[in-house]
């Protein structure tokens, strides 16, 4: 039910709507942002999938800037979902301001923020589910790709139990992870014996006797039909997060497992065969080139929202965005074991259109009840966009490494280009649960050590293959490591060693040199033992002496070879 | 089929597969070109055929020091048609010479499991030398990073 103060929200934002028409185009004036125009739904056939993934600990609704810019290299290139702003709009027929094209692009994001108001909201998700469930009966699966339990505040002082408590009450049918390992091996254990339903990771074994450690597999029947939902976990996960947090279980690709897992589930009866993989994007589009039998993808990882399913031979990806900002919905009509038709829909959570559940309500307002205080509190002002998302920068993490360039006294800061944490408005306050919001992580020591002109440019480059490396199955999904203090120039079409060129120190404008020391401070150190005050510290205590905060467009990275 | 796990392969090596593990030489990366050298030696100058072997191998390592390896080659196992050796080589260690496999028919299959120690990003090549003096060759490149930047 819609509480009043809901309705004048929802009236609001439709007297925003037309009453902005005089700086908007058509299209936007004649947007309808209602709660049934977004669910608006033809069904088909005998399966639902509900997919969300990468909520990154968001409960809340959110501002969350999609990138502006998203290379793809080798076979991705140019193809979604490495499209960004006027490329993406065009290539989906979506009208510029619109609704969808403030939700999936960068497109004059802090102008139709004001307008459309946030996404997402574990709340507006429980109406949505309630909604398709009430509909569709016993034809849904609800699926939760990972990188669920980590991200904000609460998350990370509850060790996830805040998410895991919230979205019970969804009564997901399975789950894959990620962020969810960096709270340790005995607590995601302790954490997946309480879940009520299952955690896959066929991709995961012991390192001692290199067995399964996880469920690879749950066979469901939805609408007469067997379902199969194989677990794929992120592969890189001891690679781009501390393996001392996880040092029993090994990870992988391990393609050889997931056809073996596929071919298991089709004699074991299934007749829709459904991977739920936090692989990334375009690690997804090579697998399903080569391993057959699989009828969908469900992706996540790299943060992806595209409005249409892509298609790999018989394979159907989906990439349902981040931070709780859309479900995806797709219908699917399954005969005699194959794949006969499809619906898909990418559905936008806009907070003010779409009501909120009130049981869900209440568990958010009970998780967030213990650090509400602190999640409040003010300590600056945003004179310019805050946004972490995008290849190469983003203003908050230009905040980040100023803050650790003063704080720390360093020549020069590296800032992890992680893809999750929100964005602030021009104008408004920054508060902790925003600075939570882009560094809330188990391991947040900022350090502080000499490294050689060399030794950065060894990362530099290392990082960058991870990004760049033309075959998907040596890419990690994060973006480029964050510099402060340091510019440089990145051929992103050479091959790793060689991509990396014209480091500069940006202080003394001199080029970086080889032999030469320079005091680097960093947060998220894969190696144990880091030591140094946690990096939400350090951001409070520079945004609070600044007191506003304007960050001017970076332009200290030149980008060649895309 | 289920892989061979460690115990398995333990047990197999107990019953016929003798295990050669070169150490580690000098701090000179070897270069391609000594991976080519050994692979010839192995060969004794014949080519070697792409194909018919599998390499488990994961494309990042997550601990340079202990990689799994796995390696199996499509083969009858009979005892008038079956691979006796697999070379293993490393064309970024200090030496290239890795393992060689033995086997017989009474392995039932050519396969191993081993861990293997990789000082850099590079290839490991795997050649396999049948009981008709048959030559085939595989590799797989292994990413080593310094890590730390994804999410």
């Amino acid at each position: 039910m819609i509480t009043r103060r809901e309705m004048l929200q929802v009236s609001a934002a439709t007297a925003a709507l037309t009453a902005g028409g005089a700086n908007f185009t058509r299209a936007f004036a004649q947007q309808r942002l209602t709660q049934d125009e977004l669910l608006k739904f033809d069904a088909l056939g005998n399966v639902t999938l509900l997919h969300v993934a990468d909520i990154h600990g968001q409960l809340m609704p959110v501002y969350f800037r999609e990138p502006s810019v998203n290379l793809g290299v080798g076979e991705a290139r140019g193809q979604p979902p490495h499209l960004t702003g006027t490329d993406f709009l065009k290539r989906f027929g979506i009208p510029e301001k619109s609704a969808s094209a403030y939700a999936m692009t960068s497109e004059n994001f802090a102008a139709l923020a004001k307008s459309y108001g946030k996404i997402g909201g574990l709340d507006r998700l429980a109406t949505v589910v309630k909604k398709v469930r009430a509909e569709r009966g016993d034809k849904v699966l609800l699926l939760d790709g990972g990188d669920t339990w980590q991200g904000s505040l609460g998350a990370n002082s509850s060790k996830g139990q805040d998410m895991v408590d919230c979205m019970a009450l969804l009564k997901p049918d399975a789950m894959t992870g990620h962020w969810e390992f960096t709270y340790g091996e005995a607590r995601v254990n302790e954490l997946i014996k309480g879940l009520g339903f299952p955690f896959l990771a066929l991709n995961i074994r012991d390192t001692e006797w290199n067995e399964p450690a996880f469920e690879p597999m749950k066979m469901f029947e939805r609408g007469g039909v067997k379902v199969a939902v194989l677990g794929q976990a992120f592969p890189y996960t001891p690679v781009a997060n501390p393996r001392w947090l996880m040092p029993k279980w090994s990870f992988g690709i391990r393609e050889e497992e997931v056809r073996a897992q596929v071919d298991k589930a089709r004699k074991a009866g299934a007749q829709l065969v459904v991977l739920l993989s936090h692989n990334g994007f375009d690690v997804d589009r090579k697998l399903a080139s080569r391993v057959a039998g699989i009828d969908v993808i469900l992706t996540s990882h790299t943060h992806d929202a595209l409005p249409e399913a892509v298609t790999v031979g018989k394979t159907l990806l989906i990439a349902s965005g981040s931070h709780g900002k859309f479900v995806s919905r797709l219908d699917l009509d399954v005969q005699d074991g194959a794949v006969k038709g499809f619906r898909y829909k990418l559905i936008p959570l806009f907070a003010d259109a779409i009501a909120p559940d009130a049981e869900m309500a209440a568990a958010i307002t009970k998780a967030r009840a213990p650090y509400a205080k602190e999640l409040a509190r003010v300590v600056g002002q945003a004179d310019s966009l805050l946004y972490r998302r995008g290849n190469f920068n983003g203003t908050f993490d230009d905040l980040i490494c100023a803050a650790l360039l003063k704080e720390r006294d360093a020549e020069i800061v590296l800032s992890p280009g992680f893809r999750w944490g929100t964005s602030v408005l021009p104008g408004a306050p920054i508060t902790m649960e925003d600075i939570h919001n882009a560094t809330a992580i188990t391991y947040p020591q900022v350090y502080r050590l000499p490294m050689t002109g060399a030794r950065l440019k060894d990362i530099l480059e290392d990082v960058a293959d991870n990004l760049f490396n033309p075959d998907p199955y040596y890419q990690q999904g994060g973006d480029m490591v964050r510099c402060g203090g340091l510019g440089y120039a990145i051929d992103v079409g050479k091959p790793v060693g060689q991509r990396i060129s014209a480091m500069t120190h940006l202080k003394s404008g001199q080029p970086i040199e080889p032999m030469r020391e320079y005091t680097v401070a960093g947060w998220a150190s894969v190696n144990e033992g880091t030591e140094g005050p946690p990096v939400w510290d350090l951001v409070e205590r520079y945004v609070a002496a600044e007191k506003t905060v304007r960050i001017e467009p970076n332009s200290s990275v030149k980008i060649s070879g895309a | 089929m289920r892989k061979l796990t460690r115990r398995a392969a333990l047990a197999v090596g107990a019953s016929g597969v003798a295990l050669t593990v070169v150490g580690w030489g000098s701090d000179a990366r070897a270069a391609a070109k000594e991976a080519a050298d050994e692979v010839a030696k192995f060969t004794g100058g014949k080519t070697a055929e792409q194909g018919k072997i599998s390499i488990e191998l994961p494309e990042i390592a997550e601990n340079g020091n202990t990689v799994p390896l796995t390696v199996s080659v499509n083969a009858p196992m009979t005892a008038d048609n079956y691979v006796s050796d697999v070379l293993v080589v490393s064309e970024g260690n200090p030496n290239p010479g890795m393992i060689t496999f033995h086997f017989t028919p009474l392995s039932g299959k050519a396969e191993a499991q081993t861990r293997i120690r990789l000082a850099a990003t590079q290839n490991i090549v795997v050649v396999a030398k049948t009981s008709g003096g048959q030559f085939y060759i595989g590799q797989k490149q292994v990413k080593v990073t310094i890590g730390g930047c994804g999410g």
